[in-house]
């Protein structure tokens, strides 16, 4: 792919990646913990991953393998736009394989084939500060994360179970990074929150509009916030996908009619797909023998 | 049963590309609208469109509106996003607007005064009846007479300036610390007031306007009074480092308001008059005003009045007012989030279920 030379290499100028490198540098240093950051406007709109785009931007080399999804899928729009661009702007080799990418920024999921030490994942955040909707302020918040002061979150998290009986967080469900930062994993449901525990790849996590960076280092350990007798419990719908019979995968429901038709397929389609190409062999080996 | 793919593709956004480059077109038999035209024509969709873009280019502005359709938020997103890739060569010494060459310029506070009330091109004196002429093509307006050079040549002296003159207007320190810039750096709180200003320059015209007005409304208790507004061109001067002088790199067209309030004095303050100060490029007088009226309630904290109005709010204010930003994050809720409500879902029915066990038998409803 040749890239659009009116650019340079990956849209942003050398200063301003260097700028991003050093609050991601801090970022890893300071697992967890938000890091403000001169975010620049991207012609993507913000809400769309400015913050995933310049964090990409920032690490990406021209020898990487860059995979984009959104919703776990390498096919919504918006991950078929953000690919489109660093393939113009960049030139890089793009793929849909989780195991062939060397960089996977990702909208909401966090995919189903373990990462290793050679990737990094990249995260599109909306709303970085974890508190927010319990102190909408940053100065506030700010303080409440120097002292480590999060008993409000606790407080909130134990009036739910006191309210339904559970924990009624399903996405974006707060993590103690390294037992010191309380953060946001960013909207993905809380089923994929265990694997971001000890994870091999490097997660770095951009916010565009809010401006700030943060990071969790290889093998970090990221818990969920829970309580001894009412332990962190990850919801999946209760079936399996219909096109590779997965009952471990997060599933999408899809509504096949206006008669409470429904079907369940995986969330994350490479996972879907190699599944479904591996059945394929078995069975072609299957009838050869 | 059909399972009907609804996650879009490459040949969904390549249809819709080219039905939006067909529709910005519009019908053909239709002459196409030029850039020029739109710099001439739409000037003041032009000057907000490069306020709230940050970037004072006329025709890039005007090339962003005709690529929108119109859409001023969208425009202003256009041209951000093409600032964003352009070298930063310096920062400009501040403007001197006491010097501007000025087209329009009023005092609601002094019925005349050392240079003159200029009322210029302005809409204020219009009856808002629709034109029907306009509609129809047609000759050029007779020019507008000559300005006699005596209101050019006066020195036009701020008002506010002659207030503080007088000992009544609170003097503005100087905090002999280098302003920030908001489009590099990330917005931390309690902001500066040049941080607070310049967030304000780049804000949303319809949100500071609805802001500034709750404050005459007695959402955040202010009595201002226009002492000034003045448009004009003002040179941009540069001192770039290898010279180490000031050299003037060009003239810009501004729009400049300040406000002036009331302040009941506080224990180690007398009682005078505080200014708020609004400036836009181009002709803006609408957001100058807001502008002035936003950062004069944004003072109270420094003044050390009660904080109780949303305007007031440093926080709320502050970022919630740019509106790429809010036109991004709202607008993104169309975006899909299946995963999300998927888990939504398992945890309502989750939910229901614990309800529904829990209930004693004769209370659930048939």
């Amino acid at each position: 792919m040749n890239r659009d030379e009116a650019y340079n290499f990956a849209y942003l100028d050398e200063n301003t990646k260097r700028m991003i490198r050093r609050a991601l540098l801090k970022a890893v240093a300071i697992p967890g913990h938000q890091v403000p950051f001169g975010a620049r406007e991207m012609p993507l709109p913000y809400g769309w991953g400015t913050g995933g785009i310049q964090v990409t931007a920032a690490v990406l080399g021209a020898g990487d393998v860059l995979k984009v999804i959104d919703q776990g899928a390498d096919d919504t729009t918006n991950a078929v736009s953000i690919r489109r661009f660093f393939n113009r702007v960049a030139g890089v080799e793009t793929t849909t394989h989780t195991g062939d990418a060397t960089i996977i920024q990702t909208r909401h999921r966090i995919p189903e084939a373990a990462l290793t030490e050679a990737q990094i994942l990249v995260y599109q955040v909306p709303m970085p500060e974890p508190l927010f909707r319990l102190e909408p302020r940053l100065a506030e918040t700010k303080r409440m994360h120097a002292l480590a002061d999060y008993g409000l979150m606790h407080v909130k998290l134990y009036e739910d179970i006191a309210r339904h009986g559970h924990i009624a967080t399903s996405y974006s469900y707060p993590v103690m990074v390294d037992g010191r930062y309380l953060m946001s994993p960013s909207p993905i449901p809380a089923f994929d929150n265990p694997k971001m525990d000890r994870m091999p790849a490097l997660q770095l996590f951009g916010a565009g509009r809010e401006k700030r960076i943060y990071a969790v280092p290889p093998y970090t350990e990221v818990r969920s916030l829970d309580f001894e007798d009412h332990p962190f419990r990850p919801h999946r719908a209760n079936a399996s996908c219909e096109l590779c019979g997965s009952r471990s995968s997060y599933l999408d429901e899809v509504v096949t009619d206006d008669r409470g038709g429904r079907m369940f397929v995986c969330s994350d389609t490479d996972y879907c797909e190699t599944r479904q190409e591996d059945q394929q062999t078995e069975n072609a080996k299957g009838e050869a023998a | 049963m059909a399972y009907v793919a609804v996650k879009g593709g490459e040949r969904a956004i390549g249809n819709a590309h080219a039905w939006l480059a067909e529709t910005r077109r519009g019908d053909a038999a239709v002459s196409e609208l030029e850039v020029a035209q739109i710099g001439q024509q739409l000037g003041l969709a032009v000057d907000r469109v490069m306020t709230e873009g940050s970037c004072h280019d006329r025709d890039l502005a005007a090339l962003a509106i005709k690529q929108s359709k119109g859409d001023l938020i969208e425009a202003a997103f256009l041209l951000r996003a093409y600032r964003t890739t352009l070298p930063r060569f310096g920062y400009a010494e501040p403007l001197d607007t006491a010097a501007m060459l000025i087209r329009r310029r009023v005092s609601a506070t002094y019925k005349d005064l050392p240079g003159g009330q200029v009322l210029g091109p302005t809409f204020d004196y219009t009856h808002r009846l629709l034109d029907f002429a306009l509609a129809a093509a047609g000759e050029p307006p007779a020019p507008a007479p000559e300005v006699e050079a005596e209101a050019e040549d006066a020195v036009a002296p701020r008002v506010t300036e002659l207030l503080s003159r007088e000992g009544l207007m609170r003097r503005e320190e100087d905090a002999a610390q280098e302003p920030a810039d908001l489009t590099r750096q990330p917005l931390s709180f309690p902001a500066a007031r040049s941080t607070r200003l310049q967030n304000l320059a780049r804000g949303d015209e319809g949100f500071l306007l609805g802001l500034g007005y709750s404050t005459q409304r007695g959402y955040g208790n202010s009595h201002p009074f226009v002492g000034e507004i003045r448009q004009g061109s003002v040179t941009v001067c540069l001192t770039p480092p290898e010279l180490g002088f000031e050299i003037e790199i060009g003239e810009i067209e501004v729009t400049e308001c300040q406000m002036v309030n009331q302040f009941h004095g506080s224990r180690s303050e007398p009682p005078q008059f505080t200014r708020g100060y609004g400036l836009v490029l181009g002709h803006g007088e609408r957001k100058a005003m807001s502008m002035a009226l936003v950062d004069r309630a944004l003072m109270a904290g420094e003044l050390g009045e009660d904080r109780t109005a949303p305007a007031q709010d440093e926080e709320f204010v502050l970022l919630h007012s740019d509106n790429v930003e809010a036109t991004g994050f709202v607008e993104h809720l169309k975006l899909p989030h299946y995963v999300d409500f998927q888990s939504e879902l398992e945890v309502v029915r989750l939910m229901r279920a614990t309800v529904a066990s829990q209930a004693e038998p004769e209370q659930v409803e048939p």
